[in-house]
């Protein structure tokens, strides 16, 4: 076989095709785990999983809706392997879009010993997640309380005058979890 | 052979049929069908059910009619010469076109039946439902009110002996959520640990409960719907996955309003703090509510 | 050095002009397509009836309420390891072993185009499995998340997840080489004359068959490693208290997931297509619409996939999206449905084994088709989803569609491959069997979906026990149906009437111009083919 030309022409082809197709494998299993970047971008154009956006102070309006008002409610979970109490001062707000609100939750450590928990946010409908923002929250940083330390933790938040006029209830929403660094 | 077998499993099946729709009459579920439901959401998607069974059941006559008759017809041991012709452009394209029609008759209604499902707006009455493996916590937004519901101890105790012993075997809990007929209520869920679903058929909808994020659906169950509704997680969540059902209380407004009065009484009686502080998120059921539904 | 390649020269100069070699060594070392085709074959067999034992254990279980037989968590192991033994151990091998017996002899060329990576892309299958299977004996027992692996909950799993990750990059590997073994035998190897137009529809199915797998397997490697190393290495991919999102690997997986299941059907297409016309003794209607609809089927099942999601809370716009796509796909697919009955249709047909395999699965595959419209209704979906209506949905596309086209391709090429005709009577007594065992199996599954059945449960609510009990009991009779299979087989293994080379009086193409059983090598001189051989 090594005598004829054009079968050994034809397995360099077949080399050469083989090694282009792997390439394609290649870059399809990059391409998964490229999705997991891509997935980050779509979620924060379209609000597609709920995460909530982050605001500039300097960046805000100045002016707002005094004429529309949006329910925004207030909502609390504790994962269960952190023995902590949570939960918000006030379970709902009238508000205006465009105009800066505070409020905050109250925590609890019910244990003996220092704990740092880490709170993640999401607000339903899903879609109006990006237009949801705030300028300070306890969610931006992991918080650490002591045993048997209550602390207020404050949100203080901005609704965005392009919210959909559909939505006229939010739902924020926060989950506490045990952060991975207590070991 | 084949024929005959085939009628002596068909006589068999339908014999037993018949067995399963008089289950029906004693038990809640429809056997055969998806239910109607309670809810105007349960009704859309119960119609639209039927309109695209319907119109697969025609299509799927018209086809395999086609092919039967072809089948009869066109057999070798009936003599018959095989045709040449192997495409027809015209044919072709009418056969594509018509299914694109129907499709877009069915797109329409179902459209209309998904914008008004994922509306959410104007809820009277919100409750949190957070699924943990393997029971469902309720906790009314509004209220304060903060339930348990775990499988009922008869259906738990039957599972390895006598089922027939537990009523509504594993489709009854020992505190069932409450829920006003003729408001809309929202629910915003969650979970715990991993991925669950809630699911009650006759209320039409479900929703997958994703640790970390909140989503949200409504029922408003029909003025004179009121009754009791069962259902089950419906996303496999582990072991008991089976074992975490639902049931769902429909009062009417002021059978409702009692039932909030009295949990809210009890709770205060129970544990003497006021809403809005830190002792409303951990509440427990007191052990007279633990009554089985 | 020299002797080395001496050796290598001698090797090769043995494998063009001889038969196989003795012994069992030659199935390890094998480089010749049908041997690989064989051993293919008979792996997917052996999966399937392992596959098919874990079925009748869980068909055992639900025979009535309550627990009898496996304890839930068992249960559940068995449902995860029945699914990914059965996707990936039976039908997408079975199809691989067609692919490799077929293409070569059906587009004139010698062999497959790598016959090495061949060759190693068969045998990392018998370690994938079996380090699959090992979990079931490994404290913590087998995965039992469901084969979808969702997290968080097959992070609660043990090292029986490691396992799992491991063989499924195996198993991914292994698809991958096959897949583009196919592609270059295809697109390299035709015999002169035969282009892609004139290419038999079997061909152009793996061909498309081919792409999906190597566009969709690597996805579902990068899904699963990061599963490993959320799992063991503290990353948080698909943890929300890490910042992650557990939703996200479900698309990540049906991204996958979907062309997956078009993998396990486009080849059965591909049979189906080659089967009606033998039997009918008339040219398939419309071969080119039916090759543009298959590669429109492939393109769509790329932007369908979160149809499998819609209970999980996607945007209003997300779920219209994936809605009108899915309902897409009902397009190309009624083509191919009609074009088929058009085949029939003055046709002059006669149903041996293979015709009836064939008839059925049309049938009972568009009745898979019907729900799969029905459940990309997305406001109805919401009641259908993760019920036993799926259950019933995704077994009559797998069963009576992708696995009854195995039987009927094998039932055609078994002449071929062995050189004896099967036994007509217990192939039709097979074919009998299964089909009316099958429906008894799969369709009161529709009744219990509708009527309130969740799927992935290992007790129910007493009001599902009838139709449970009917469903178990065909259940069983399917299962018991398959040993005639296996004895048909080995008896057309072992001998029986010679095949004559066309073996079927309406076939066209080359296998047909082969001996029966076809030499060890074939087309070492590749034939011409002309336009009215390819089509007629």
């Amino acid at each position: 076989m090594s005598g004829d030309a054009s079968n050994t022409g034809r397995r360099t082809d077949n080399r050469r095709s083989a090694l282009r197709l792997a390439a394609v494998a290649l870059a399809m299993f990059g391409f998964g785990w490229a999705l997991i970047p891509l997935y980050d971008v779509i979620c924060e154009i379209t609000g597609l999983d709920g995460r909530t956006g982050v605001a500039q102070a300097a960046s805000l309006p100045t002016q707002f809706d005094a004429d529309r008002t949006v329910t925004v409610q207030f909502v609390a979970n504790v994962n269960s392997a952190l023995s902590w109490d949570f939960a918000p001062a006030v379970i709902s707000m009238q508000v205006h879009p465009g105009k800066l609100y505070d409020t905050h939750y109250l925590a609890r450590n019910r244990t003996a010993a220092a704990i740092v928990g880490r709170a993640v946010p999401n607000v339903a409908p899903n879609v109006a997640a990006r237009y949801f923002n705030k300028t300070e929250c306890f969610c931006f940083s992991e918080q650490s309380l002591a045993a048997g330390e209550q602390r207020e933790m404050p949100v203080r938040f901005v609704v965005s005058r392009d919210l959909p006029p559909e939505v006229k209830v939010l739902t924020l929403s926060y989950t506490f979890y045990r952060a991975p660094e207590n070991g | 052979m084949g024929a005959t077998t085939k009628r002596r499993l068909a006589s068999a099946a339908l014999a037993i049929g018949a067995l399963a729709a008089s289950a029906t009459a004693r038990a809640g579920y429809d056997q055969l069908n998806l239910p109607v439901g309670v809810t105007p959401i349960s009704q859309t998607a119960y119609d639209l059910h039927m309109l695209i069974t319907w119109i697969c059941v025609i299509i799927g006559v018209a086809v395999f009619g086609v092919m039967f008759l072809s089948i009869y017809l066109h057999r070798k041991s009936r003599g018959v010469t095989p045709a040449k012709f192997h495409h027809s452009t015209a044919a072709e394209i009418i056969w594509t076109i018509i299914p694109c029609v129907i499709l877009v008759g069915m797109a329409y209604p179902a459209t209309k039946g998904l914008i008004a499902m994922e509306d959410t707006s104007e809820a009277e009455v919100t409750i949190k439902v957070t699924g943990y493996q393997w029971k469902w916590k309720y906790e009314y937004v509004e209220d304060g009110i903060t339930l348990w519901s775990n499988l009922d101890p008869t259906s738990r105790a039957a599972i390895h002996g006598d089922v027939s012993a537990a009523e509504n075997y594993l489709l009854s809990v020992d505190q069932p959520l409450v829920l006003p007929v003729g408001k809309k209520v929202r629910l915003l869920i969650t979970s715990d640990d991993v991925i669950h679903a809630w699911w009650v058929p006759q209320l039409g909808m479900k929703k997958d409960a994703i640790p970390g994020f909140v989503n949200e659906m409504w029922i408003r169950i029909d003025d004179d719907k009121a009754g009791i509704y069962r259902g089950q997680c419906a996303e496999l969540c582990g072991k008991d996955h089976g074992f975490m059902p639902i049931v769902v209380d429909a009062r009417a407004a002021d059978g409702y309003a009692a039932w909030v009065t009295e949990r809210q009484a009890a709770k205060t009686a129970a544990a003497p703090a006021t809403a809005g502080t830190l002792a409303q998120a951990t509440a427990q059921p007191t052990p007279a509510a633990r009554a089985a539904f | 050095m020299s002797s080395h390649t001496a050796h290598d020269e001698h090797h090769a100069h043995d494998d063009h002009h001889h038969g196989p070699e003795p012994g069992l060594m030659r199935w390890v070392y094998t480089t010749n397509h049908k041997d690989i085709g064989t051993l293919y074959m008979l792996f997917a067999l052996l999966m399937f009836f392992v596959g098919g034992a874990l079925a009748m254990g869980i068909r055992a279980e639900l025979f009535q309420p309550g627990i009898q037989i496996l304890e839930p968590e068992l249960f559940n192991q068995f449902t995860t390891m029945h699914a990914l033994i059965m996707v990936f151990g039976a039908v997408m091998p079975a199809w691989v072993g067609f692919a490799n017996w077929q293409i070569p002899i059906m587009i004139g060329a010698p062999d497959m185009a790598l016959p090495r990576m061949n060759n190693w892309s068969f045998w990392i299958l018998p370690f994938a499995f079996t380090m699959l299977g090992m979990t079931f004996f490994i404290p913590g027992g087998a995965p039992a998340a469901g084969w979808t692996m969702y997290p968080p909950l097959v992070l609660q799993g043990g090292w029986n997840l490691a396992f799992m990750v491991f063989a499924v990059h195996l198993m991914g590997m292994s698809s991958i080489m096959g897949a583009i073994n196919v592609i270059v035998t295809i697109l390299n190897m035709r015999a002169p004359g035969m282009t892609l137009l004139r290419m038999p529809l079997f061909i152009w199915t793996w061909l498309i068959t081919a792409f999906l797998l190597i566009a969709a397997m690597p996805v579902l490697a990068g899904a699963v490693t990061m599963l490993l190393t959320d799992r063991f290495f503290g990353t948080s991919f698909f943890n929300a208290a890490g910042g992650g999102d557990p939703v996200m690997f479900q698309h990540v997986f049906w991204f996958f997931g979907h062309p997956e299941v078009y993998i396990m059907i486009l080849p059965a297409f591909g049979v189906v297509s080659q089967i009606i016309p033998t039997f009918a003794r008339k040219p398939l209607f419309g071969y080119e619409s039916m090759v543009y609809a298959t590669a429109s089927i492939a393109f769509l099942s790329f932007i369908v996939w979160a149809h499998h999601m819609f209970t999980v809370g996607m945007p209003l716009t997300g779920e219209l999206f994936f809605m009108f796509t899915t309902m897409l796909i009902a397009v190309p697919t009624g083509v191919k449905v009609f074009n088929w009955v058009a085949t029939m249709w003055r046709g002059a047909m006669t149903f041996e084994t293979p015709m009836l395999f064939a008839l059925a699965f049309v049938i009972l595959f568009t009745i898979g088709g019907f729900s799969g419209l029905m459940l990309a209704i997305a406001p109805v979906d919401f009641q259908y989803h993760d019920t036993y209506f799926v259950v019933a949905h995704f077994h009559y596309v797998l069963v009576p569609g992708a696995v009854f086209a195995l039987f009927a391709g094998a039932y055609y090429w078994l002449p071929k491959w062995t050189g004896h005709m099967y036994d007509e009577k217990l192939g039709q007594w097979h074919f009998w069997l299964s089909t009316i065992s099958v429906n008894v199996l799969f369709f009161p599954q529709h009744f219990l979906g509708l009527a309130g059945m969740p799927r992935r449960i290992p007790d129910y609510a007493v009001q599902f026990a009838d139709w449970n009990r009917i469903s178990s009991l065909g259940g069983f009779a399917f299962g018991l149906s398959q040993l005639i299979f296996v004895y048909v087989v080995y008896k057309a293994i072992k001998g029986g009437e010679k095949a004559t080379d066309r073996v079927w009086e309406g076939a066209h193409g080359l296998e047909w111009t082969l001996s029966s059983p076809p030499p060890y090598h074939s087309f070492n001189t590749p034939p011409k083919v002309t336009e009215a051989e390819a089509h007629s």
